[in-house]
């Protein structure tokens, strides 16, 4: 991955052991090919959690540009009326795709990727629990990721290239039945997402067993780190819901290979039960998404502003309130699916129920913010950014979530403002805030900070162009996945609009990519600990050595590396 | 610490092994908490409760795994009377067989009692018999289940496309036939394995330990299928027969 020199001859990360000289500078270029083989085979057999989480990343970062260039091409399509540049068909094969792929191919991973770097190092583990499920769980989402792309010749044969699945990322019943669907287009979907469904549960497992087994002396329940705290949480959520997707899935390829009726209306089957199962997994999936950025800014946000991060007990509380309030909320995504009214009501209740503890944890934000000494680093740009565009896509889920507003507005370019500006403007943010912050420790070096605040700018820009119009041409009543319109609607304007921002969230990241190119390349090593921090994975080298620690960490505070920095002011007294 | 620390000498082992040893080296101050599979909880100086992973592996994968059965007994119960095309459960479903079956499953529940009972005490002939029993008790909950399937089909012509009976009848109950199968081949392979002379009681009672948990698992699914196909699926609609 890096021939970068860390600067610290002692912590050069000893790899498999077998080529230990490779990580000099300059030693790639000697020995050429050979080299790269033996660094291959490393990075293929590896069991490190912090190589697989650096694979994580790197796999979702490339079906992250796949899935950019599906959604470019749909606003290539929708920019002008009557545009004919792509057919229908190609036109529901691309949001099917874009959407399947950001949730569990670019989401999942990379968030799962992060926490798998992150976490043995914050609880000052030496590895996961169990490293070669780990291993295996990686190996098992990539494999799923390309079953699914292989859908793109492989469904009906190379002659029917390009047979995609194309019925939504939710993939409703009867869409999905046979009838509606010929080909095996919709059992690739089925099957590797399936595949790498199950790839997330292995590394849930691994997530809990570690965070519950592992810790280092001294790290109690409630000293860990926020970002541990929402991560359990995450792989409950996941361990809960996974498998009933999985189950209707099952479901589904039973109707369409052994002729079952599960979903099938025509032989008394239900195309509802199909949309209860898919939401009560799909509805906590959005917080699988969103936590792991919420604990991201959790510790980059205290940080950057020097001061404890505020109400921390109440943040775990409302953490572990979200888990379980998500469960009950999925019906919201079925209002217009005719439901009865006391149903309505209640899931309508029930939503609002979790936006609280979501309030709190933004007040809390907020509140840590507050009187304090604020850096705005690129990392903190990021926290910033996501608590600006999360508060906004909050709100307009609470506006969807009023059941008449919601019978006007679902299936409306509404929806989708909506969950892109929690996806993007929070998760998305919280990643890219997350990159810059845990780079240094991943690889030794940071990340051009200058570099880094056009990619925030531009991309913020651009992003805000492209997802704010859609709010507008929502409430003027354009439907969602409609391929073309005509020109008399009064949609022109905001489409034009947000087809112009899309070039700059491009600019955005393509600097990014260049950024982290770039810093691999030629970075300036920076020492362990470059922002000043207070967990316990800054206390170790940067890169880490393979083994993580040189001595197994104790922690006293829930600031274990300020008590090491500022041993006559401990943390204890601020907690 | 000890050695562990000094990277020089990671650095010349040459063996792919050795991250391997470095991770599970047993932790001066963290006793086995990190280490064995099996085992307890264990306390470190702190106090914080820290469970042995195993335990809290194969706790997540019973979590998951029931999500996943309910998912299907939320459909069977979705279902029930939905689909008037016969053969129905009411006509069609035995409930003496299915009684003989449950009980033989059941009571392997309590074989594999015995038999971590007996492995705790390192009597280890005794651990095999006890494991061989709840093998066959299994194994006959297998075949009791595969005659009334083959009835099922040859005299009832229900299958799992002739209608959503039959739907979701053949996959609640065979997913919960294929767990049984998993089951019954890690016990094969653990007397197997015990008759070869590689489960030592007290290294490898924490691992039956958890295949028993697992064991367990599939007979309460179990219970939970049954009630909801044979007791509440089986009332024909409106107390008619
Ligand atoms: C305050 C919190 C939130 C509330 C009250 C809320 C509410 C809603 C409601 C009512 C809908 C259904 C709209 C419709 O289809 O008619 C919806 C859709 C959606 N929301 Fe949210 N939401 C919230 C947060 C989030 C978060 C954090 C995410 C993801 C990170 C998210 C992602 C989505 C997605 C992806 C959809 C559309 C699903 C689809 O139809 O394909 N939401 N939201
Ligand atoms: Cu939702």
């Amino acid at each position: 991955m890096s021939t970068l020199s860390t600067g610290h001859g002692a912590s050069t990360p000893a790899g498999g052991g077998s080529v230990p000289d490779t990580r000099r500078p300059g030693a790639a270029r000697d020995s050429g090919r050979v080299d790269l083989m033996a660094r291959l085979h490393e990075w293929t057999v590896t069991v490190d959690h912090k190589r697989l989480g650096i694979l994580y990343v790197a796999s979702g970062l490339f079906f992250f540009v796949i899935a950019g260039i599906q959604a470019t091409l749909m606003r290539l399509q929708l920019v002008v009326p009557v545009n004919d540049f792509l057919t229908p068909d190609t036109f529901n094969r691309l949001f099917t795709m874009h959407g399947t792929t950001m949730v569990f191919l670019v989401g999942m991973p990379v968030l799962l990727g992060i926490a798998n770097f992150l976490v043995p190092l914050m609880i000052g583990a030496r590895d996961m629990a169990f490293p070669r499920l780990n291993a295996f769980g990686f190996w098992l989402f990539l494999f799923g990721g390309l079953l699914l792309y292989y859908s793109y010749i492989g469904s009906a044969g190379l002659y029917g290239a390009g047979s995609t699945p194309d019925a939504g990322w939710f993939m409703y019943a009867p869409l999905t039945t046979r009838s509606f669907s010929r080909g095996n287009a919709t059992d690739y979907w089925i099957l590797g997402i399936m595949v790498s469904g199950f790839g997330s549960m292995t590394t849930a497992v691994n997530l809990v067993a570690t965070i519950f087994s592992m810790r280092c002396p001294g790290m109690t329940l409630m000293r860990m780190p926020l970002l541990v705290w929402m991560m359990i949480v995450v792989a409950v959520l996941i361990l809960a819901v996974m498998p009933v997707l999985t189950a209707a899935q099952v479901m589904l390829l039973f109707d369409r290979s052994l002729g079952a009726h599960f979903f099938n209306p025509q032989q008394e089957g239900s195309a509802l039960l199909w949309q209860h199962l898919f939401w009560f997994f799909g509805h906590p999936e959005v917080y699988i998404l969103i936590l792991p950025a919420f604990g991201f800014i959790s510790e980059i946000i205290p940080v950057f502003s020097r001061k404890v991060i505020f109400g921390y007990p109440l943040m775990v509380a409302a953490t572990v309130a979200i888990c379980f309030i998500s469960l009950g909320v999925w019906a919201h995504h079925m209002f217009v699916a005719g439901l009865s009214p006391f149903l309505n009501a209640l899931f309508a209740a029930s939503t609002f129920l979790i936006s609280v503890p979501t309030g709190i944890k933004i007040f809390n934000w907020i509140g840590t913010m507050w009187g304090g000494r604020i850096r705005f680093d690129v990392p903190m740009l990021f926290a910033t950014g996501f608590l600006a565009l999360f508060v906004f896509g909050g709100l307009t889920g609470i506006m969807l979530a009023v059941v008449p507003f919601d019978w006007q507005l679902s299936d409306t370019y509404f929806v989708v403002g909506h969950f892109h500006y929690v996806l993007i403007g929070g998760t998305l943010f919280g990643i890219f805030g997350a990159i810059f912050y845990w780079f240094p420790k991943a690889f030794g070096c940071k990340l051009d900070e200058r570099l880094g605040k056009w990619t925030f700018w531009i991309f913020l820009i651009g992003f805000t162009l492209t997802f704010f119009p859609m709010h507008i041409s929502g409430m003027l009543g354009m439907p969602r996945r409609i391929y073309t319109y005509q020109p008399d609607r009064g949609w022109e304007l905001w489409n034009l609009i947000s087809t112009i921002g899309v070039p700059l969230q491009i600019a955005g990241v393509s600097i990014l990519v260049w950024n982290i190119i770039r810093t691999l390349r030629r970075g300036e090593p920076c020492g362990d600990d470059p922002w000043d921090a207070w967990t316990l994975e800054w206390a170790t080298t940067s890169p880490p050595p393979e083994w993580n620690f040189h001595e197994v960490p104790v922690c006293t505070s829930r600031r274990p590396l300020w008590d090491r920095k500022h041993p006559e002011d401990p943390d204890e007294h601020y907690e | 610490m000890s050695t562990m620390s000094d990277p020089a000498r990671h650095h010349e082992s040459a063996t792919p092994v050795s991250r391997e040893a470095v991770r599970s080296s047993p932790r001066p101050d963290h006793g086995s908490a990190g280490g064995g599979a099996g085992g307890g909880a264990a306390l470190v100086a702190d106090g914080a409760w820290r469970p042995a992973r195993g335990r809290v592996g194969v706790a997540c994968l019973i979590f998951s795994e029931s999500a996943f059965f309910c998912a299907f007994i939320v459909a069977y119960l979705y279902y029930i009377g939905r689909d008037r095309s016969g053969p129905t459960p009411w006509q069609v479903l035995e409930l003496p067989p299915v009684l003989v079956n449950s009980v033989a499953l059941l009571s392997s529940s309590a074989t594999i009692v015995m038999a971590l009972h007996a492995l705790r005490r390192g009597a280890i002939q005794q651990f095999r018999l006890w494991l061989l029993a709840t093998i066959l008790l299994g194994a006959y909950f297998l075949y009791g289940t595969g005659v009334e399937w083959n009835g099922l089909i040859r005299d009832h012509q229900l299958t799992i496309a002739t209608n959503l009976f039959g739907t979701t009848f053949y996959s609640l109950v065979g997913f919960h036939a294929f767990h049984v199968t998993v089951g019954l081949l890690l016990l094969s392979l653990t007397l197997v394995l015990s008759l070869l002379g590689h489960v030592k009681p007290e290294r490898d009672h924490g691992r039956v330990d958890l295949l028993s948990w697992y064991w367990h698992f599939v007979d309460v699914v179990w219970i939970f299928v049954f009630f909801t196909v044979y007791i509440v699926g089986r009332q024909p609609p409106g107390g008619a027969t």
